[in-house]
């Protein structure tokens, strides 16, 4: 026998060997530490690939009035019920407050009432779940960008931190039963600025309902539902999110999910 | 390599060295020929390799929601022409398949069946999802994983077949092939397979499958990255090819059931059609051309 041809062989039983044991294993694997690292590697990838493709920045397709969903389906949380929440509940959410700090230059705290006078604008989009459903909703709000170039990033800020009045308990098939947490979320300045990107008061017209995220949520057009944080109280600048939480930049991120959510 | 070898190989037949590779053979049973280039004998099991995983983590994914909708639109409240739940009846929870306007009890399997011994609410059973256990999150990442091996790998099989002219010249039907489509049914459905000279080449229908998988496996990727919100707004013109991402979604799950459909009839042509030759034809390259008192 040739060697060549023994070599040929070998790698042809190396290779069967190998998908041989990652479909033997494939439960196992998918929790131990170092495919993590792999699955970590194609997030990257998959990150690098999607920001290349939507530069010089893209806008989300807005629909038409006529294509909106005629029940938009509420997901996650659908009611903090905490007793400072409900409190302001109570009250129609005129003493709610969002405060944005951090790195900023001009911390700020507003009323709704002063979100509900700055410049807004209207889209009708998409809301895509990471589960598979959709709905459309029109959102109106104010742009976060507009928010935080009057608040003044520091140099070195980097991630726009959203926190949020909602305790969730997670369903068990997420990888959420097992530990509540409090809801957050991050995105970075290209997201943050985009002109899409709005704090959101009001669905279809009317005032955002408990279990869409009453008063005030994000709506952050390119990315799934997970991203779109509800019951927004605090915006905070960092320059890394390593420190909060779980350390992965939000409360679904901390139980496994891709930072960012484009796909 | 400078001296011609000859072998008389574990493939039972004689092959020569001829210069590059091994060829021109002669065989007891028949002669034998190279078939199967080796980079299309890589990129066939790294396909089959990723077809499984997809498929599997697919699954997982799908139970996340298992249900389809038709549109732009589509969540628990919207009407869905494909669902799997669980209901409980005066006999207990039962799953219910639901198409269309039937509905299947599918208890054991769909909607209601066992994980470690206990029953559960469930689209597909653990047996077939992977990961087994029911966790979204992890199943994306082996369907990441996979779907970015299946875009490379299927890329370099069209790069180079279209290269080397192998899609043209044997894979894409002639006009020949198409006028002969009724007999080459009726041989399919008698399960006789070619011999002698006709077995050189792939009968229509065999060329029209290998180029319908090929659709699929686009359209998979294509409906695919519908899903995705980042490349909608990376290239919206998809959402109206498909009609929306829901629509996407749908389709993804037909083409993947069309592709499990594909391998199915695949591999049983392959037990019909001899299945150590044709094996050994996807490992080596080389296939032994039956003969007619083969049957």
């Amino acid at each position: 026998m040739k060697p060549a041809l023994m070599t040929r062989r070998l790698a042809i039983l190396a290779g069967f060997g190998g998908a041989g044991y990652l479909i033997t294993n494939a439960n196992r694997l998918t929790l131990s530490p170092g495919f993590a690292h792999v699955f970590r590697a194609v997030e990257d990838w998959t990150m690098m690939t999607q920001r290349a493709l939507l530069y010089p920045e893209r806008m989300a397709r807005e629909f038409k009035p006529s294509d909106i969903s005629p029940v938009f389906k509420a997901n996650g949380t659908l009611n903090p019920n905490t007793p400072q929440y409900n409190a302001h509940a109570a009250q129609n959410f005129v003493n709610w407050k969002l405060t944005i700090g951090g790195m900023v230059n001009t911390p700020m705290t507003l009323s709704l009432t002063d979100i509900m006078h700055l410049p807004r604008r209207t889209q009708i989009t998409k809301h895509d779940c990471v589960e598979g459903w959709t709905a459309i909703g029109m959102w109106t709000g104010v742009p976060l960008g507009l928010l935080l170039k009057a608040a003044g990033p520091r140099p070195g800020a980097r991630y726009v931190v959203l926190h949020c009045a909602d305790n969730l308990t997670g369903e068990p098939g997420k990888g959420g039963a097992q530990s509540p947490g409090q809801y957050y979320e991050s995105i970075d300045f290209r997201d943050a600025f985009h002109p899409q990107t709005l704090i959101a008061y009001a669905l279809n017209g009317k005032p955002l309902d408990v279990a869409h995220g009453a008063p005030l949520r994000l709506r952050v057009e390119r990315q799934l539902g997970y991203k779109q944080a509800k019951y927004v109280e605090r915006i905070e600048l960092v320059e890394s999110f390593a420190d909060i939480a779980g350390g992965k930049g939000g409360y679904w991120e901390d139980r496994g999910y891709e930072w960012y959510a484009g796909i | 390599m400078s001296d011609p070898a000859v072998s008389p190989s574990w493939m039972d037949g004689v092959q020569i060295w001829a210069g590059r590779k091994w060829r021109a053979v002669w065989h007891p049973g028949g002669e034998i020929f190279y078939r199967h280039r080796a980079l299309v004998r890589l990129t066939h099991w790294i396909n089959a390799l990723c077809i499984l995983f997809l498929v599997g983590s697919g699954l997982n994914i799908f139970n996340a929601h298992p249900r389809l909708y038709w549109g732009q639109y589509g969540a628990n409240t919207d009407a869905a022409f494909f669902s799997i739940g669980a209901f409980n009846t005066a006999q207990g929870p039962r799953g219910i398949t639901q198409i269309g306007p039937w509905q299947f009890d599918t208890t054991g399997v769909l909607g209601w069946s066992k994980v470690h011994g206990v029953y559960q609410v469930r689209g597909w059973p653990d047996w077939i999802t992977i990961p087994s256990f029911q966790d979204l999150a992890d199943a994306r990442h082996w369907h990441f994983l996979f779907a970015w091996l299946l875009v490379i790998n299927g890329a370099a099989y069209l790069v180079h077949g279209l290269w080397v002219r192998h899609i043209q010249r044997d894979i894409l039907p002639t006009r020949q092939d198409l006028r002969a489509i009724a007999r080459s049914i009726w041989d399919h459905i008698r399960l006789r397979h070619p011999t002698g000279d006709a077995a050189r080449r792939y009968n229509v229908l065999q060329k029209l499958a290998y180029l319908g998988v090929m659709l699929l496996l686009t359209l998979m990727v294509l409906t695919g990255l519908t899903m995705s919100p980042g490349f909608n707004a990376v290239f919206p013109p998809l959402l109206d090819l498909f009609g929306g991402r829901q629509s996407a979604r749908s389709i993804h799950f037909i083409s993947a059931s069309l592709i499990v459909l594909f391998v199915i009839v695949h591999l049983a042509e392959v037990v019909l059609a001899g299945p150590i030759n044709e094996i050994r034809s996807m490992l080596t390259g080389f296939y032994r051309v039956p003969q007619d008192h083969d049957r």
